[in-house]
């Protein structure tokens, strides 16, 4: 990763343009060549340094629903629990982390009624209780990852 | 960078009115945009929609919050951000809308959200996601939301993911 990269990475977590041609306005503030810059950002692509370089959309007004759930899991049912509810299409990532609540995923459903279906399904099915923690207030705040 | 609020109640969320056109403009772009001169046309010509109607349609998505931003995802481990913790921080109720979008506005928080207490075991209200290249930074960043917070601030906890479960991440369907 070089200079160019940094700034790349930098400048380009937001405001990419709806244009006829984007890639050449933005290449133009970069110093860059238009041809450059849609070179570097398949590289960082393809070297995992970007996970994905398009439009982020927003779920929830788009009509689906997304929670935050927690539970808190014995050390030796852990994986038989993790099991369960991984298994669940409705899990888009879940992690374990060091607290008394211990397992913490992230539930995407198309509608709103299904969260509360997709959470007594769980409990029925682990047999432990899920503490949904959806969003009530979001502080937006402007991304940035330093490069 | 100015934080700022967008959404109040997660359950009163306005759905914005998009139609079989956006929605597949949407499935044609979640994954990404095309890395070509005009990726705009590129979409365009893919779904046989005039590029000038694709661009008109994005650029509503995003004044309308549909698309929340244009641009690259940076992978954060990739970039040395190994420390990735998740501070949750008990406010007083009335002072959550202030002292979230203060929390907000610090550079190494990427994410902020009220969430629900569940009492007795889970007494806070205020989730904000920090990063740093190791867990001193991180601790670091922590202390200086407790600084802000000062007597507003009734007890935190910082929680660090040791394992991931799973990973699909988000795909829309629409």
């Amino acid at each position: 990763m070089d200079t160019a990269d940094r700034a790349i990475i930098n400048n380009l977590q937001g405001g990419f343009p709806v244009a006829e041609r984007p890639f050449a306005e933005v290449a133009a503030t970069l110093g860059l060549s238009e041809e450059d810059l849609i070179s570097r950002i398949g590289k960082l692509l393809a070297q995992g340094t970007l996970t994905r370089f398009g439009p982020m959309y927003h779920a929830e007004r788009l009509g689906g629903a997304l929670t935050l759930a927690a539970m808190k899991i014995p050390a030796d049912e852990f994986d038989r629990v993790a099991e369960i509810v991984n298994s669940f299409p409705e899990v888009a990532h879940n992690y374990a982390r060091d607290h008394a609540f211990n397992m913490w995923f992230v539930l995407a459903t198309e509608t709103p009624e299904e969260i509360g279906r997709v959470i007594a399904d769980i409990e029925h099915k682990t047999g432990y209780t899920v503490h949904n923690m959806p969003k009530l207030e979001e502080f937006f705040v402007g991304l940035r990852f330093e490069a | 960078m100015q934080a700022m609020q967008i959404k109040t109640q997660g359950a009163e969320v306005d759905t914005m009115p998009i139609d079989n056109t956006d929605r597949r403009i949407i499935a044609a772009t979640q994954a990404g945009l095309p890395l070509v001169t005009r990726p705009y046309h590129a979409i365009g010509e893919q779904l046989g929609i005039e590029p000038q109607e694709v661009m008109r349609r994005m650029k509503r998505m995003c004044a309308s919050g549909v698309i929340r931003r244009i641009g690259a995802v940076p992978n954060h481990y990739a970039l040395g951000y190994q420390a990735n913790g998740m501070s949750v921080w008990n406010v007083p109720d009335a002072r959550v809308r202030e002292l979230g979008q203060k929390i907000g506005d610090l550079e190494f928080v990427s994410h902020c959200y009220h969430r629900p207490r569940h009492l007795p075991d889970w007494p806070y209200n205020v989730f904000a996601m920090v990063h740093g290249h190791d867990r001193a930074e991180v601790e670091q960043q922590v202390k200086q939301i407790a600084d802000l917070l000062g007597d507003a601030n009734q007890g935190h906890a910082v929680l660090y993911s040791t394992r991931i479960l799973k990973k699909t991440g988000l795909r829309i369907s629409v």
